[in-house]
């Protein structure tokens, strides 16, 4: 486990250095990323602790955006001022993001005669 | 008596371990909340942790500065997390080469439909400058969405809160918008939710099915590449 905690903050470490250095126009951690997709891809493989201590903390992703969600409370002036914009905006994106990709995807998966899985909605 | 609670209260408002404990208690009462009422989309646990701790942060009169000294633990795993996203993507990697085509073209779709979406709507109903570069890469997990903020002249702070409300509200949303549709299949719902809304999308779609998860990972991960490359390119076509 400590062996992969190393490997996760050493991308990143390694992605943010890299991001500064060169101002790619990338996030650190994206590039962190794609570093550890090309490991996992030269090595062919996942070390078993790694995909242990990768899954504990995805399956606590929700917990992980807590804080950023508590600093709501720094601007609640501006949300107040921009209530309705921003409302609209982030109701309107939601919805028509769902729909497009959704849509587009099953549509592009007929055109290309590839399975539906018809497993039923929940 | 009484002192000494007010001795322990001066002590423990000023550490990290008081607001880092009542994060995780938060969060864990809202899972359990949410659990209890059969995994219903409309009690999202990070919407009910997070009406929680304001709560409990306005009624002591504690400031974010003071919370978040206690909160970065945890938000500072959101970057080895955004790392973490590699294993599945590669772990899924040979289900997810038969419909690689469809998800790409999904990807592009999805990815411009959420910024510009946004971004119109809220120029519309006359949001500031400031606001519209928040808002522009809402739809992408927080560092990632942070970093782009930064970048195009955005408030890295409030896109955080705008990316979280985004999440919550596409969490809740997926489910019936998704079955107005009548769309039954698990990859195409999972990888929506995943591009609509990150992480909490990502982890309300694991809650409905194994393979919507898997592809609504994935659908975070190669939003956040995208996004990255592509709000800097609207952003500028907009000025």
């Amino acid at each position: 486990m400590l062996t992969a905690l190393t490997g996760l903050l050493l991308c990143q470490l390694i992605g943010e250095t890299v991001v500064r250095l060169t101002h790619l126009p990338v996030p650190g951690p994206v590039l962190g990323l794609v570093l550890m997709l090309a490991f996992l891809a030269l090595r062919k493989g996942i070390p078993g602790s790694l995909e242990t201590t990768a899954g504990t903390l995805l399956k606590h992703l929700s917990l992980l955006f807590v804080p950023a969600g508590v600093g709501v409370l720094q601007h609640l002036a501006r949300i107040q001022a921009e209530w309705l914009a921003l409302a609209a905006a982030l109701l309107v994106s939601s919805v028509a993001t769902i729909v497009v990709t959704a849509v587009v995807m099953r549509a592009m998966m007929r055109l290309m005669k590839l399975d539906d899985d018809q497993e039923g909605a929940a | 008596m009484i002192a000494e609670f007010t001795d322990i209260w001066v002590y423990l408002r000023t550490g990290p371990l008081l607001w880092l404990t009542v994060t995780l208690a938060a969060y864990v009462a809202a899972q359990w909340l949410y659990e209890r009422a059969g995994l219903n989309p409309l009690l999202n646990p990070v919407a009910i942790a997070v009406v929680l701790l304001v709560t409990l942060l306005t009624a002591t009169g504690t400031g974010y500065q003071t919370y978040f000294e206690g909160a970065q633990f945890v938000h500072f795993l959101l970057g080895p997390a955004t790392i973490a996203l590699a294993i599945p993507l590669y772990s899924h990697f040979g289900k997810v080469r038969a419909v690689v085509v469809p998800m790409l073209v999904a990807l592009l779709a999805g990815a411009v439909t959420a910024v510009v979406s946004a971004v119109g709507v809220a120029a519309l109903l006359g949001a500031s400058f400031e606001t519209l570069a928040s808002l522009a890469p809402k739809s992408v997990t927080t560092p990632i969405a942070m970093g782009i903020s930064e970048r195009i002249g955005g408030l890295p702070s409030l896109t955080a809160v705008l990316v979280i409300l985004t999440g919550i509200l596409g969490a809740m949303l997926a489910t019936p918008v998704l079955n107005l549709l009548g769309i039954t299949d698990w990859k195409a719902r999972g990888f929506a939710a995943g591009v609509a809304a990150h992480g909490i999308g990502t982890a309300r779609a694991f809650h409905v099915s194994e393979v919507a998860g898997t592809f609504a990972g994935i659908a975070m991960g190669l939003n956040g590449l995208l996004t990255a490359f592509l709000v800097p390119l609207l952003i500028d076509w907009l000025r």
